[in-house]
Order: structure tokens, then C-alpha cells, then sequence
């Protein structure tokens, strides 16, 4: 508080904002949570995952509602029956939604922003696919039902993992 | 108000790792076991879900996000009880004796193996400002807590060490026959004290492994269950739970939260004496102690005396009480949340006769028990009868 506060602050029904180290005035514990977890992905991911490797999209179908679902799982979670059959893609797909981020996960404004969205894949319905980046492209360029394709990784530095797509990309008409 | 039967259980085996299916998958084989045993379609029939997970266990914040395809139960009412499988057919029960809800599903499950570093989230579970610096302090395994409480509990009951041990050597031989259990053995007291303490007077045999594995019930009103099958009704009859305040220094030698529980189960029940009227008793046994404490918080024996009916053979398929036939949590493993199911699917089994090697004849009512586990004192207790 500085001396031109004579009278104290003015009454403020809310309280006062905490200022900064106020929190180290009062007594307090600190501590981590160190839970760490290793989760397997499972027989449909695994495979997806393993397939990722290769440069391709695989999904799993479900013969009762003739939908092929990527990412593939081992049961349909609409009809609560198994899948039947692998399915390979093309790998193009469409945008389904996107949003342009311009803040960081530390919630700091960003200049270059990131393009974010989920893309349905040729070949598998639209309310399956992934989410996923887009790149080559300006921010205004990104449209609902553009057509896209995944950008991948070199070969020898895929790890199964769904960061072996960089990201999709216009496609080439 | 309406009466509560089982209509339907599924198990997956239990087991102490599952690399090749994924939680969703482990959740959905229980499931559909379930369905199956139930003659339901979940995507028709049934009208509630209820999954029991603790998000820590997990890894996952708000878990039951996670849980609808597994189960059936896209786009239908679902919810997670942060509690054991016990707590999750107690809301269940309520559910349907509303009058809302006619079948309602209830899941369990341990995923324990994917989480590396379990003693730290038991460890969370301490209170921050006054316990958890001692075990940081000295690196200390959270079991401890057991250590103290079995110390205070053969002190308060003049229980020995080796009743404990008769324990574990007892159900991990009557798991030998329960197709489910993974941890079934054939060994002796002496194989337990060469174990060695653990947190004494605690011996490290005397402590359940853990496990993995999935438990899902199908609960439905009776005039439901009536129209869908013609197999004698296992009828919920009572359910209750109960916590203990949080201080380590403040908990009973005696479970009284599997006392309090208890009473309210009995009541809705009318059990009156369980002893006599309760044909087969599953009972939480995560550390071997806690099965002859379980069974004196329910009125199963008198202080003291669950000790010397587990030493004279009166705990077992031959004996007066048939007590963990399934092997308890150290025969199935720990399970988690769902631990509390295991002990429920087994009562359902055995009321239903479809027990196999560990059936105890013409049993028609079945109490299961359950403990939340360290640190803390949760636990809640089911009645199962049949009324045919």
C-alpha cells in the first residue's frame, strides 16, 4: 500500500485481489501429483497405430451398419457389436471443422498461428476420423469441406504414433 | 416400493497384465458377457449406466467421458461413482427404486497394471500437511498404514500372526477353484513367514497382488426381470455404506466403517443374525487381517474370535462359514474399484448354483463386503437372497 492511501483502499465488496508472492504469506504445502501411466492402445489402435508406420489409414468395419470406422476399434459403439474386417483407406480426406489458434497452452498470444481441426476420411463416414494439424496453407484458406491429405513423416522416423502425419494439406487437384 | 434383482453379471478373467486389449476393450468383453447372460440389447433396454472409477486410477480427468461405447451406452444417461463396485450398485438400486429406471447397468474394472507408479497415487490419498511429508521424508511405502492397523487390531483382539497367515494360506488355496482367479496356490504357513514382513507385523504374503480385470451387473426392477426370464431372481435385499473420518490416528481397530455399513444392510434386509442366517460370505482380505476383522464388524464372530475359526478350519467350503470361496482379494487379486464387484459376482454366482468346484449346496442368501483400500476407512456391504 502506498502513503497516497490514506483512508485504505476503497470498500470493495468482491475483496481485494491476491498480489504477487501473497500466497507464500500464509501457511501452505507444496506438492507434485507424480501419477504416470503407460496405456496400451489396444488390438484396434495397435494395429492403426502399426499401419501409421507404413504411410496408411486403416479402419475396421461394422457389417450391421455398414460403417467403416477410423480410428478402428473392435466394436461398433452404436450398434454394441463387433467389427469384422480391416479396411485399408486412401488416406485423403475433408476437413470437417477446424479452428485458427492464436493462443499457446501457457494461454500466451501467439504470432504464427496453429491450424486445428478434424478431417473425415474418403472411403469412411463423416462422423468418424481424427483431429489433426493443417499446414501449407494460409489461415484464410482453411474451409469446411476442403479437400486435404496427410503430409508424412520420412519412413525411417515414423514411431506408430499419430504425429507420423505432420499434417494435411490442400490436395492437388 | 419395488423390489431390486440382478438380472445379468459378466466377468472378464482377472489377471496380472493386459497388453493386448485396452480398458475400452477389457470393459466391453465384461459387458457384453453380461448382455448375454442378462437376454438384453443395452442399446434397447437398458435405461442408466453407472461406471466406478476414481480418475487417479485412471489417468484420465473426468473418466466417464470415456466410458459410454464400451458399455452400450452412447446417448443414454451414464455416470461415474468415485467409489468401489459396492457404492455403484447402491446408486443402481436407488435408481431403479425410484421408479425411473427399470434396468440399469453397473461396471467395475482395474486397469492397475498401466499405472507406474501406484504407491504415489496411494500415497496422494494421505492427508497433505501432516502424512505425506513423513512418507516423503524417508521414502516410505504408503502400505504402512496397514502395518499400524494390523498391530492395533491383534492388540485390541489378542488375534495371532499365524491365524493372519492361515488366512492367505487359505483363500489362495480356495482360488484354485475359481476359473477367474489368477493368484491360486497350494502353500503353507511356512511359505508365508519366510515371505517376511512387509510393514510388520504385516507379512508380505499376507498383502493381495494386483490385478487386472472388468466386472459389469445388469440390475433391474423385479416385475422387469420377470417379463424377460424364467431363472430363479437373485434379489438385492439391502445395501450400505459407510467412511470413517480421514485421520490415521483416529481409525478403529474394528472396520467400523464394515459395521455401519453392515447395520444398514441388515436392516433393509432383516437379517437379524447374520451368523445363522447368511450362507456364503464374501469379505474384503486385501491384507489377511482385514478378512477376521471384516467378519467381526459383521457380526460374523466376536472380537477375537475370527482368528480361531480361521485356525480350526470353520472358514471354508467344509466349515461353518463359507467365507471367500472365490479366494478372496489375495486368491483374485486386487482389483481396485472392482474389487468390491468380484466379491458380488461371487455371492450372484453362488445363489445362482453356478458356482462349479467351490459351490456351497443350496445356498439362498449371500452377503458381500467391500474395503476401499488404504489409507482410508470406506467400505460397504450387500445382502443377495433368493426368495424362490
Amino acid at each position: 500500500m502506498t502513503k497516497k492511501d490514506k483512508f485504505g483502499p476503497p470498500f470493495n465488496p468482491r475483496g481485494k485481489p491476491l498480489e504477487a508472492n501473497e500466497m507464500e504469506k500464509i501457511p501452505h504445502i507444496r506438492a507434485k501429483a507424480p501419477a504416470k501411466y503407460a496405456w496400451a492402445a489396444g488390438t484396434a489402435m495397435s494395429r492403426f497405430l502399426e499401419e501409421l508406420k507404413n504411410g496408411k489409414i486403416i479402419g475396421r468395419l461394422c457389417a450391421q451398419c455398414d460403417r467403416v470406422l477410423v480410428p478402428p476399434r473392435m466394436f461398433c459403439e452404436r450398434c454394441f457389436k463387433p467389427t469384422t474386417e480391416w479396411v485399408y483407406l486412401p488416406g485423403t480426406a475433408v476437413v470437417e471443422t477446424f479452428s485458427i489458434s492464436y493462443i499457446d497452452q501457457n494461454a500466451n498470444r501467439i504470432k504464427e498461428p496453429i491450424l486445428v481441426g478434424t478431417v473425415a476420411f474418403d472411403g469412411a463416414p463423416p462422423d468418424c476420423g481424427i483431429m489433426h494439424y493443417f499446414g501449407e496453407m494460409k489461415p484464410e484458406e482453411l474451409k469446411i469441406g476442403m479437400p486435404v491429405e496427410p503430409v508424412w513423416k520420412p519412413q525411417n522416423e515414423r514411431v506408430g504414433s499419430i504425429l507420423d502425419i505432420k499434417y494435411f494439406r490442400p490436395r492437388k487437384k | 416400493m419395488r423390489d431390486v434383482v440382478v438380472l445379468g453379471v459378466g466377468a472378464t478373467a482377472f489377471t496380472s497384465q493386459t497388453p493386448e486389449v485396452n480398458w475400452k476393450e477389457l470393459m466391453y468383453d465384461a459387458a457384453v458377457k453380461a448382455y448375454a447372460d442378462a437376454q438384453i440389447d443395452p442399446r434397447r433396454d437398458v435405461d442408466s449406466f453407472i461406471t466406478c472409477a476414481e480418475d487417479f486410477w485412471e489417468g484420465f480427468s473426468i473418466f466417464d467421458e470415456f466410458t459410454p461405447d464400451q458399455l452400450g451406452a452412447v446417448m443414454r444417461p451414464m455416470m461415474t461413482v468415485t467409489g468401489d463396485g459396492l457404492q455403484g450398485l447402491a446408486n443402481a438400486y436407488m435408481q431403479i427404486k425410484t421408479g425411473m429406471f427399470n434396468i440399469v447397468v453397473v461396471e467395475a474394472h482395474s486397469k492397475v497394471s498401466e499405472l507406474l507408479t501406484y504407491e504415489h497415487v496411494v500415497e496422494m490419498a494421505f492427508d497433505p500437511i501432516y502424512e505425506r511429508p513423513l512418507s516423503a521424508e524417508r521414502n516410505v511405502h504408503p502400505y504402512y498404514v496397514a502395518g499400524l492397523e494390523m498391530n492395533l487390531y491383534l492388540h485390541a483382539t489378542g488375534t495371532t500372526e499365524e491365524q493372519c497367515a492361515f488366512v492367505a494360506v487359505q483363500n489362495r488355496r480356495q482360488a484354485l477353484s475359481n476359473p477367474l482367479a489368477p493368484y491360486g496356490a497350494r502353500i503353507g504357513l511356512q511359505e508365508i513367514y519366510r515371505s517376511g514382513y512387509a510393514f510388520s507385523p504385516l507379512k508380505k504374503w499376507e498383502i493381495a497382488s494386483r490385478a487386472d480385470g472388468s466386472i459389469v451387473f445388469v440390475l433391474a426392477a423385479e416385475e422387469i426381470a420377470r417379463r424377460i426370464t424364467k431363472k430363479p431372481l437373485v434379489y438385492l435385499e439391502g445395501i450400505g455404506w459407510s467412511s470413517e473420518s480421514p485421520w490415521i490416528s483416529a481409525r478403529s481397530a474394528d472396520a467400523g466403517y464394515a459395521r455401519r455399513a453392515a447395520q444398514l444392510a441388515y436392516r433393509q434386509a432383516g437379517i437379524t443374525d447374520p451368523r445363522r442366517q447368511i450362507d456364503v460370505i464374501e469379505v474384503e482380505d486385501r491384507f489377511a487381517f482385514k478378512e477376521l476383522q471384516h467378519l467381526e464388524a459383521l457380526g460374523f464372530a466376536r472380537p477375537g474370535e475370527a482368528g480361531w475359526l480361521a485356525q480350526s478350519g470353520a472358514l471354508g467350503l467344509d466349515g461353518e462359514l463359507k467365507v471367500n470361496l472365490s479366494g478372496g482379494s489375495l486368491g483374485c487379486g486386487d482389483l481396485l474399484e472392482a474389487s468390491a464387484l468380484q466379491r458380488a459376482l461371487e455371492i450372484v454366482l453362488q445363489l445362482r448354483g453356478e458356482a462349479g468346484a467351490r459351490q456351497v449346496p443350496n445356498a439362498r442368501v449371500g452377503v458381500a463386503q467391500s474395503w476401499r483400500g488404504l489409507p482410508h476407512g470406506t467400505g460397504a456391504v450387500a445382502v443377495f437372497a433368493r426368495r424362490d
